[in-house]
Formats: structure tokens, C-alpha cells, sequence
């Protein structure tokens, strides 16, 4: 990342990165949004060169651009150039330079106030972090895993119900497992992408310090977002265990027949979330389980797997979601992609897309006809068991 | 001037436009070569009316007004040489109608050729376009409205020969329809058998009036596509070959190239032949009828077919190419320009010996691209050199050679493609002074107060 500044002219403003593979679409969930150029990668790495060569200087408006990349990678997926694997690099890389100089967007500022106070980014009470739980065990020692539970699914009411649904699925497949309630802290991968790259190590080296204590061997967590962080950035500090999605779980748990399914009618569309699918090409998993519950209908939306379009929540939008306003913002782009397959369900996998999702439906008047619905509640519902 | 943001925001709303600097800054530069000039402001409107009102507007202020499309042009075209108004084409992006049996596409003004292709896929898949290699990006009417060529244009011409008709908001406000559609509800012709008024704007480089909507003529999309590569190490027999392959007809689009790196392709001419058919027996056909028209080559052991492994088809038959763009980091530099003058076939053995002596001249990395236009009745030959854009130094190189280039071209007998405004001028210099003078009255009468991407087709 440190090498971004000599690197980042390479863009050759190409615009190959605002379209899905097939051009079906433009699939940068800022160019969708905003339209100008400057808000597409091309707009960022060049006005970020032209700032760091003095060309351009410092105002808010640039650090918007700079903060409104959800950091879904589908530029990395469609660059045609030998760099493309380090385009968000570059453009974390250009937001930590401007979070030294203190020169971010006070939404960016809020957010990580209140992580470095609370340990969440909305600002809500560290005691109440596991309030959620309702007698999900504590984690102990020679517990198989750890679930890591995340700051949405600890206190956004939608999220939190996705937490339920998983600890009961978990109990109910016999898992051995416990969360940290009230002593979990944010795992950091959105202070990263935000650029706040001191308070990250400080979370991740608490977070890894805090595993270890516990002997922690294996976690399993609500968000792919905490799964990508975990399993990629963990490791350079020290950290030493296994991290999984509940999602690969869960999949192994039904296969293992330790999770037995009954009809449930539903014709289901998925959302890959970009930090689950993109940056871990974990796309099968999800898929399968939904296939695997007889009456479940899975339908794709045209922009799936690879191409899928971001929900607009990634990088922290999900709190402070500067693509907000108007029917161009992404999740409600994506829900009346959704709602155009004929599916009456939309299943997540991320705690980020369902609260962007929950509110866009509102916002798209869909509230009848489509229903967001987290891939653990979905097999709830349909356990034989019920 | 905030008179005139307010008047453009009642316009298009305040999301669609900016006069801050950081819009003016991107799109005060393109990707080539080119020194930056700002625009004051930049808009992007959404519908025919919007563009009437601003055009309206701007003529009424005499502000200048650049129409912009992908910005891809590389030669500055949509750099506001006097500042004023970038019009953002790209929200304007709708695909109209498509007429399947009279095959052709009515498309707004910012729709992108990727957008297209994937469109005609997706609902007409027994029709394509002549798509260029540019990035997906690029708009549709701005490829014609540069003489872009593409996909087909060995078989049916320049693009802009597949306008069937034309949607233009002219400088002074005004909205006109041209062709066919002016007088029915049919867009089949650009012109005949009535005068044909699209050359009022066609190849005008937006100086003339903004084309908001544009009839396109489609082709039949074969079932199979093909490639095979001949190479031979002799640039003076290029011409020839290009004669008996063309005189074939069984060839869908022909592409030549020549290049140091990697050191394989040294010193050869690789003509690329896209073949399409609808059965495996039309393609062996058109095949049989391609290497026997080469066959000659072959047994003097001056060329040959090159062995395409399977697994490199996808490379040139894939539609954009996309190696052309990664051409652009070759240096690691995300730059490069390419001047492309169109020349006759027979001037291939000359001006790639020029492409080769600037490289080594001005210490520059090349790639020669050329693409057959037509029964070989010319050439776009590409002088095309990647620059490190970090470099200074390099990129001053890559201007002077391709100044170079173009005093040549000129020498050749040629006329240069998309050219700059210096390029303009060179042209506008040699041009019969009558011809000169007509321009001159065409510009004057449509845009009187000058605001149609000024410096830009500038007669006197
Ligand atoms: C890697 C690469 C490969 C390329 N390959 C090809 C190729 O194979 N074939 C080819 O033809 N070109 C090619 N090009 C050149 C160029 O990108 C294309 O011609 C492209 O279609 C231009 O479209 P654009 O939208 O980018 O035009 P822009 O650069 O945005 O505009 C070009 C001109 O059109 C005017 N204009 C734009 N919209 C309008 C409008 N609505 N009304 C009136 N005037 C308008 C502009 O003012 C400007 O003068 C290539 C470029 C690159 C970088
Ligand atoms: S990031 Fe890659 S694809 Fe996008 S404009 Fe830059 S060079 Fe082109
Ligand atoms: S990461 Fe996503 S939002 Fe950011 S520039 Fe790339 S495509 Fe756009």
C-alpha cells in the first residue's frame, strides 16, 4: 500500500471497470450513482495523483469522491491491467494519506469516533453488545468455535435477528460454540478500507490478543465482511486460527445431515455480498445451501457471482452511506434488479446488505412484494425440525 | 457565471451538474497527449429537451459547449480548448427501437457501444453492430461522428457509412431530425433518395450541433466466428495480400500488426483474418478460399499461417479487444497514443518503416495497428506509442514523433483520423481553398456565435 503514490498514474482512464463483464451495466456502485466520471475509479486515481503532485488541493468534495468507492472491487474484477489486483490498495492507500493529514468527510470522522470510543460505529453501549443473545452461551475454552457476531448483528435490530436465527441453527446442529457478548470488539475491516490504518492494527492486534487468551482454534462469523479481515489481514498479526463464513458451516452441517430441511416454498434470487464473493470466491456455498431446502426456487438475478452489483454498504456506507438519495442509489438499484427476477425472496448473506436492502424496499415500495431475508433465517424456517 | 450554474441546475437538476473543481480538473484532460484545458462546468442531461434548453442557453450567453462521450478519442477532442460547458453525453444512453427485419438500431446520443453489444445479445442475438475495439465505454454516435471503423468495416465501410439516420440539436437550438426519419416514422436511410444532410455532421467532431439520437445499421451475426493469422516477414507484399484477401469477400474483418515486443513478433506483419459462418461448413469453406488465395505466399516461403492455439482464439476473436488497451501499460504508465491516418493499403511497407524509425529515433516502445477499411480501398494505419505518463520526458517524445507521423501521413497522400486541432490545421492548410471556404459558410450559417466545441474544425 505504501507504494501507491508511485504507481497510481498507471490508470490509463479506460473506463473497462464501470461494467460488468458482459457491459449489461455499468457495475461501479459510485459511477452508477453519481454518473460524473470523477466518481468512477478513473475519477479517483487520477484526482488522487493530481493531489499528490499538487496539481489539485484538498476539499471536501475530493474526499467524498475518494470515501464514496464502496470498495466492492469490481474494478479489480474487470481492469484489464497488469495493476488491477492493487486498485483498492491504492485507493485505501490514498484514504490513509488523507486520514494522517486529518482531511476526511466528518461522516468518515464520526465513524471512527465511534469505534475507537464504543467499539461499534453506532455509538451504542459496549454492555449491550451481546444483549441480542438471549442465553447464547459465553465462549470458553475447548468450545469448537468462536462465533464472531460483528457490530450489526449485535445491535442493528434486522442484523441481530440474523445472529439469532444462526445460534439457533448452531445449537440445533449440536455445535460447540460460544460468542463474546459484551466483550467483543469491532473486527476492523471497515476502518481499514476507510483508511484509519492505526486504529485497525490496534483492533486487530486486540482482537488476535483476545483469541489467543481464549485459545481460540476456529471462529465462524455473521459477516463477510469480519470473514475477509480475519482470514486475510489477521494473520500479519500474529493471528493463528481458523476463520469460516457461517455460510461454509452451515453448508457442511446440511451436507453432514446435522441441519435436516423440509419444504419451504419460496422462489429465492441471492446477493453475493463483494466481501464474501469478489474477495474470496465464495460463491458456491450460499447457493447450495438455498438448492438444498426442497421448494426453494433459486432464481439469479443477471448480474450475479462475479458481476454481482454491490448493495452500496461496503467501506462503512452501511452507517454512513454517502451513495445515499434517489432511485440510482445502489441498493435500490439492486433491489428492482431483485424484484425484476420474480422472486418474492431477496436472501443475503451479509448483515450489510440487509439493512441497506430492508431500507431500499421501503424506499422502492416493495414492502409487499419482496421480502429481505438472511440465509440463516431462511434455513430456520425450514428445518424438518419446526 | 453561479447566473449560469443556477440556470443549467433548473435545467438538469443539481446532481448532474458541477462546476467544482475536481469535475473541471477530470474533465479539463483526456487520456492522450494533449494540454489540459477546464471546462467551467459540466453537465449531463437525460433527455433531447435538456440538451435543446442548455444548447439554447449557451448560444444565448455564447458560452462554448463540448460534447463528450466516452472521452476516448485520445487526441483531445473533448478538451474545451476555451473553456464553458462539457455536455456529458452518457446519461442520454437509451437503446430506442430496434427494427429487426430492416436491421437497424435507433440509440440515443451517450448510448455506449458496450451497451449495445451486450443489449443486441441479450434481445436480438441474430444481429450485431460493427463494433470498434475501443473500450466498452466509448459512445456509439461519437464513434461515428469521428469516422470510428469497427468489426465490419472491411465488408460495409466506415462506421458512420451505417448511419441511417440522425437526431441533432443544432447550435442555435433547434431540433432536426436527418434521413428517412425527418419526413416517417422509419429509420432506414440517412439521406437517399433525398439530399443527404448528415454530412453536415458526420465527421464534424461535434462543431456543428450535439446528435442526440442516431439510426445504425445491424448485420447479420453468424453463428460462428474464426481466426487465422498470417504472417509474413516482407512489409512490401502486405498490400498484395490485402488485395486477394479482400478479393475474396469471404472475410469478415482484417486487422494488421507489428511489433518489437515480445521479441517473437520482431520484424513480422501479423494480418489477423476474422472468418464467421453459420455452419462448420461455410467456415471451411471461406477458410479453403482464404489459404488458396495465399497459397502463393506460402510456396515462395514468404509467409504463413501462424498456428493459433486454441486457448489464444479468445484473445482476437473477443469483441472490444481488449489487448489493445493494455497496450497502455506496457511502460507501466497508463498512457498511449496513436495517430491514425488513413492511407491507402499500398502505403503498409512505408509507413511501418516510418512506425519502426520513430521508435528508434525517439527512443520509444510502438505497436503498429492497422485496420482494412472497405474491399481494401484504405487503410487506418495506427502509429501507436505507449508513454510512462509520470515521464515527461517520454511523453514529449511520443508528441514529436507523432507530429512526425502526421507531417507524413500528409506526404503520403493521406488524411489524418480524429485529428487534433494542429492536425486540423495541417489539413485545413493543404485543403482546396473552395473546400475550405464551403466548410467555412457550413460552420458559419449552423453555428453562428461559434460555441460548438470551438478551435475544432476552425475555417480562417
Ligand atoms: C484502446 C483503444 C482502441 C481503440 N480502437 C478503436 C477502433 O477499433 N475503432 C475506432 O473507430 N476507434 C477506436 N478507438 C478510438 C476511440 O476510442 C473510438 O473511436 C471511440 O468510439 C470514440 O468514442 P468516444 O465516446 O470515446 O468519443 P469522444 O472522445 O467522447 O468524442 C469524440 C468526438 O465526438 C464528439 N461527440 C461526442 N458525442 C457527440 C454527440 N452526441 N454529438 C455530437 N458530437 C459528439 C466529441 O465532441 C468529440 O469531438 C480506440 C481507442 C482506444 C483507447
Ligand atoms: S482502473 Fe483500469 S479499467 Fe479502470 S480506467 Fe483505470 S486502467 Fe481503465
Ligand atoms: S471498488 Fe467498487 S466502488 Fe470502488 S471504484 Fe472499484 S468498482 Fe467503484
Amino acid at each position: 500500500m505504501e507504494k501507491y503514490a508511485e504507481q497510481i498514474h498507471r490508470c490509463f482512464r479506460c473506463g473497462w471497470c464501470k461494467f460488468t463483464s458482459d457491459y449489461l451495466d455499468l457495475n461501479c456502485p459510485s459511477y452508477k450513482r453519481f454518473r460524473f466520471d470523477t466518481f468512477s475509479t478513473s475519477g479517483r486515481l487520477w484526482l488522487t495523483y493530481a493531489w499528490l503532485r499538487g496539481e489539485l488541493e484538498w476539499s471536501e468534495h475530493l474526499a467524498e469522491i475518494l470515501y464514496s468507492c464502496t470498495t466492492c472491487k469490481n474494478c479489480v474484477e474487470q481492469c484489464p491491467m497488469g495493476f488491477a489486483d492493487d486498485i483498492v490498495d491504492w485507493i485505501v492507500g490514498a484514504r490513509s494519506d488523507m486520514v494522517e493529514k486529518g482531511k476526511i468527510p466528518p461522516r468518515v470522522a464520526h465513524f471512527f469516533e465511534a469505534i475507537h470510543g464504543y467499539g461499534n460505529p453506532l455509538k451504542l453501549l459496549r454492555s449491550d453488545r451481546g444483549a441480542w443473545a438471549n442465553g447464547t452461551k459465553r465462549y470458553e475454552p475447548g468450545d469448537e468455535y468462536l462465533f464472531y457476531v460483528g457490530c450489526l448483528g449485535s445491535y442493528d435490530e434486522n442484523a441481530q435477528k440474523m445472529a439469532m436465527s444462526l445460534a439457533e441453527l448452531l445449537n440445533e446442529a449440536g455445535v460447540s460454540f460460544g460468542i463474546l457478548g459484551s466483550e467483543e470488539n469491532c473486527c476492523g475491516n471497515e476502518v481499514y478500507m476507510l483508511g484509519e490504518i492505526g486504529l485497525f492494527q490496534v483492533l486487530a492486534e486486540t482482537n488476535s490478543q483476545k483469541f489467543k487468551e481464549l485459545s481460540v482454534k476456529k471462529i465462524v462469523t455473521l459477516s463477510p465482511h469480519a470473514y475477509n479481515t480475519m482470514k486475510n489481514t489477521y494473520p500479519g498479526f500474529g493471528a493463528n486460527f481458523e476463520v469460516y463464513h457461517y455460510t461454509q458451516l452451515l453448508y457442511d452441517l446440511i451436507k453432514k445431515k446435522k441441519v435436516k430441511l423440509s419444504q419451504n416454498k419460496a422462489k429465492v434470487t441471492y446477493q453475493d455480498p463483494c466481501f464474501l464473493g469478489r474477495y474470496n470466491k465464495i460463491y458456491d456455498e450460499p447457493r447450495r445451501i438455498l438448492q438444498s431446502i426442497p421448494g426453494i426456487e433459486l432464481v439469479e438475478m443477471e448480474r450475479n457471482r462475479e458481476d454481482s452489483f454491490c448493495c452500496g454498504g461496503g467501506s462503512g456506507n452501511f452507517i454512513m452511506d454517502l451513495l445515499a438519495g434517489g432511485e440510482d442509489s445502489p441498493s435500490r438499484v439492486r433491489v428492482r434488479d431483485a424484484y425484476e427476477t420474480g422472486a418474492d425472496t431477496l436472501a443475503v448473506a451479509c448483515p450489510s446488505c440487509m439493512t441497506m436492502f430492508v431500507d431500499a424496499i421501503k424506499a422502492e415500495n416493495l414492502d409487499a412484494k419482496l421480502t429481505v431475508r438472511d440465509i440463516s433465517q431462511i434455513v430456520k424456517e425450514s428445518l424438518a425440525s419446526r | 457565471m453561479s447566473d449560469m450554474y443556477e440556470a443549467l441546475v433548473k435545467i438538469v437538476g443539481k446532481n448532474y451538474v458541477s462546476n467544482q473543481k475536481e469535475e473541471r480538473y477530470f474533465y479539463g484532460r483526456d487520456p492522450g497527449l494533449m494540454s489540459p484545458h477546464e471546462p467551467d462546468y459540466v453537465v449531463m442531461p437525460r433527455t433531447t429537451e435538456e440538451v435543446q434548453k442548455i444548447v439554447k442557453l449557451a448560444n444565448k450567453e455564447k458560452i462554448p459547449v463540448v460534447p463528450k462521450g466516452g472521452g476516448l478519442a485520445l487526441t483531445g477532442l473533448v478538451i474545451p480548448l476555451k473553456g464553458g460547458i462539457v455536455m456529458d453525453m452518457k446519461r442520454i444512453d437509451k437503446i430506442l427501437e430496434v427494427n429487426e427485419r430492416a436491421r437497424y438500431v435507433i440509440v440515443e446520443g451517450g448510448t455506449t457501444e458496450g451497451g449495445l453489444k451486450s443489449y443486441l445479445e441479450k434481445h436480438h442475438p441474430s444481429l450485431r453492430h460493427s463494433i470498434p475495439d475501443a473500450p466498452p465505454i466509448a459512445t456509439v454516435v461519437a464513434n461515428a461522428v469521428i469516422h470510428g471503423q469497427g468489426r465490419l468495416t472491411q465488408q460495409y465501410g466506415f462506421n458512420s457509412d451505417m448511419v441511417t439516420g440522425l437526431e441533432v440539436v443544432l447550435p442555435t437550438g433547434e431540433i432536426c431530425r436527418i434521413g428517412s426519419c425527418s419526413i416517417s416514422k422509419y429509420w432506414f436511410s440517412r439521406g437517399a433518395p433525398m439530399p443527404d444532410l448528415s454530412g453536415l455532421f458526420l465527421g464534424w467532431l461535434g462543431t456543428t450541433g450535439v446528435i442526440t439520437k442516431m439510426g445504425l445499421k445491424l448485420y447479420p451475426r453468424k453463428k460462428i466466428r474464426d481466426v487465422e493469422v498470417f504472417v509474413t516477414d516482407k512489409e512490401d507484399l502486405v498490400p498484395d495480400i490485402l488485395f486477394k484477401l479482400t478479393h475474396t469477400e469471404m472475410v469478415e474483418d482484417i486487422n494488421i500488426w507489428c511489433q518489437p515486443h515480445p521479441p517473437m513478433f520482431r520484424e513480422n506483419h501479423h494480418v489477423t483474418i476474422l472468418i464467421t459462418g453459420d455452419s462448420e461448413e461455410e467456415l471451411q469453406f471461406k477458410k479453403k478460399m482464404i489459404w488458396d488465395a495465399l497459397q502463393e505466399y506460402i510456396d515462395s516461403k514468404d509467409g504463413g499461417f501462424m498456428w493459433v492455439m486454441p486457448d489464444a482464439k479468445p484473445t482476437f476473436l473477443e469483441m472490444p479487444l481488449e489487448s489493445l488497451s493494455k497496450f497502455a501499460d506496457v511502460r507501466k504508465g497508463g498512457g498511449f497514443e496513436y495517430s491514425g491516418p488513413i492511407v491507402l493499403a499500398e502505403d503498409y511497407p512505408e509507413c511501418s518503416r516510418k512506425l519502426a524509425e520513430l521508435a528508434v529515433k525517439y527512443k520509444l516502445t510502438y505497436s503498429g495497428m492497422v485496420r482494412v477499411i472497405g474491399r481494401s480501398h484504405c487503410i487506418m494505419f495506427g502509429f501507436a506509442y505507449t508513454f510512462n505518463r509520470a515521464d515527461l520526458d517520454e511523453m514529449d517524445r511520443v508528441r514529436k514523433a507523432l507530429h512526425e507521423v502526421a507531417e507524413f501521413a500528409l506526404e503520403q497522400g493521406g488524411t489524418h483520423w480524429k485529428p487534433t486541432v494542429d492536425e486540423q490545421k495541417m489539413m485545413m492548410e493543404r485543403m482546396d481553398p473552395d473546400t475550405l471556404k464551403l466548410m467555412g459558410k457550413i460552420k458559419g450559417l449552423l453555428d453562428p456565435n461559434g460555441i460548438m466545441n470551438p478551435r475544432n474544425w476552425e475555417v480562417g
